[in-house]
């Protein structure tokens, strides 16, 4: 059973539907309790992580979240929910973020205009370092992105996956029993509901 | 390296697939989920909907369509037409849909692409501008002048400025349809796609008269769009997303293949 964290993040029935379509047995869930004692758990995300972090905040959800961390529930984030694990953001004047993974969200910022902000549209993913969750997947394999802002963990090895726009940066970072991914898997097609599957059968 | 993007565009009626020529005869032509699944396993990019419903009270027919395909189509798709509020748009997203694609309502309330983008945020908020081509005079120095109702009213708006208008107000892309060149099949409006493509920074979509593979090639380098959009020649299987595909990577262009 995977729990999706509701926290009024706007793909989370997006993420919903696909695990439906996959056949992966889910519920979704806003209480705190539910999700330390839960067996797997989608952090989604869309917007902006100032908003995101109050809600968290108000529904005692960031506490929630790091005790689940902490007890080694596999946690898979999504977009903002690749952010939002870091220590901070850049974005709203620098928001503290849930600091489970140390480093932060930084924002894209190019001198070649032709480079268009946000990053929106699909793009290949390169594999810089294997891990489950990006089992079956092939080189060039392309995944939909839409932001503004981009995971950047302190350490290289909590990077597993790059992309290139402008450079080269990293859209798949995790430690331990977290992974998350700043492109939307579960709006990118057979490759991004397989990425889903690999989470479900993620075994530590 | 981002890919170009080929997205289709399906025009629906009271629940059914309809694909305007020049905007006047429609007919219907099918099941718009079928539709949209069907290209969703052949590897398109993107889906558009518009909702060209005339009658009010069979609106929520669109949202019935919307949840199923949510249920079964898992890459991005936009639902535009009769979308004049921030509560009409939430629905839509509520339904399932990524973005929302704002047109008349917009040009005759500008604010609605700020409340929305303020609501949502930028990257769901598409505004979709038709487009005519006229005389160059004061106020329309470009040539191209915004019209609305399907092209029967023309709104003395310069398309540029409003494409940069909209911009401002928080639009995270625009499509730039060409009633010109609409339902012709004789390639995209190069000239007017490449003007805004120049003028603003968020990802223009190219519509109308995509005939062939060529005249996407042609959009996407000469007109500088970031995504081109395509309906007769797929609805009709003139050609299929792989053939239209394997043109344009042959040719040099970044496309993602499934």
């Amino acid at each position: 059973m995977i729990t999706i964290i509701d926290y009024k993040a706007g793909n989370l029935t997006s993420v919903q539907r696909a695990l439906m379509h996959l056949g992966i047995e889910n519920q979704i869930s806003k209480n705190p309790d539910v999700i330390r004692k839960a067996e797997r758990v989608i952090f989604p995300g869309v917007g902006a992580a100032g908003s995101a972090m109050e809600t968290l905040k108000e529904r005692n959800l960031d506490l929630a979240l790091k005790e689940s961390f902490e007890r080694g529930t596999p946690i898979l984030g999504i977009c903002l929910g690749s952010q939002i694990i870091l220590s901070m953001s850049e974005e709203d004047g620098n928001t503290l973020g849930l600091g489970i993974l140390s480093g932060r969200a930084s924002k894209f910022q190019f001198a070649d205009e032709t480079l268009k902000i946000p990053h929106m549209g699909w793009n290949a993913v390169k594999v810089v370092n294997p891990h489950p969750v990006l089992g079956h997947l092939n080189p060039g394999d392309e995944f939909y992105f839409v932001h503004s802002y981009y995971p950047q963990p302190e350490s290289a090895e909590n990077v597993f996956a790059t992309s290139e726009y402008g450079f080269e940066f990293p859209v798949a970072v995790g430690m331990d029993n977290l992974f998350a991914v700043q492109f939307h898997t579960e709006k990118s097609g057979p490759v991004g509901l397989q990425l889903l599957k690999n989470f479900a059968k993620w075994r530590l | 390296m981002l890919s170009k993007r080929i997205i289709s565009c399906l025009d629906v009626r009271d629940g059914k697939l309809a694909k305007s020529v020049k905007f006047v005869d429609t007919i219907d032509i099918g099941d718009p989920v079928v539709q949209a699944k069907k290209y969703y396993e052949e590897g398109l990019d993107e889906l558009v909907f518009y909702d060209i419903t005339a009658s009010s009270d069979k609106r929520n027919i669109m949202l019935d369509v919307v949840n199923a395909v949510a249920e079964q189509v898992f890459i991005p798709f936009s639902v535009g037409g009769g979308l004049r509020t921030v509560e009409d748009c939430s629905r839509v997203l509520l339904a399932g849909a990524e973005k929302i694609n704002v047109n008349s309502a917009a040009v005759r309330r500008p604010e609605l692409i700020r409340e929305a983008a303020e609501a949502f945020g930028s990257q769901a908020v598409v505004l979709s501008m038709d487009i005519l081509r006229v005389d160059p005079a004061p106020g329309l120095e470009s040539g191209y002048e915004i019209v609305i109702e399907g092209g029967r009213r023309r709104m003395g708006l310069d398309a540029i400025e409003w494409a940069k208008r909209g911009e401002e107000l928080g639009a995270g892309e625009l499509v730039i349809n060409s009633i010109d060149a609409d339902g012709t099949k004789e390639g995209y409006e190069i000239t007017l796609t490449r003007m805004v493509s120049e003028v603003v920074s968020i990802p223009v979509i190219a519509s109308g008269g995509g005939g062939t593979p060529e005249h996407l090639y042609d959009v996407l380098t000469k007109g500088k769009a970031d995504a081109a959009l395509v309906a007769s020649m797929l609805h009709y299987d003139e050609y299929s997303i792989d053939e239209i595909k394997d043109y344009l990577i042959e040719r040099g262009i970044k496309i993602r293949k499934v």
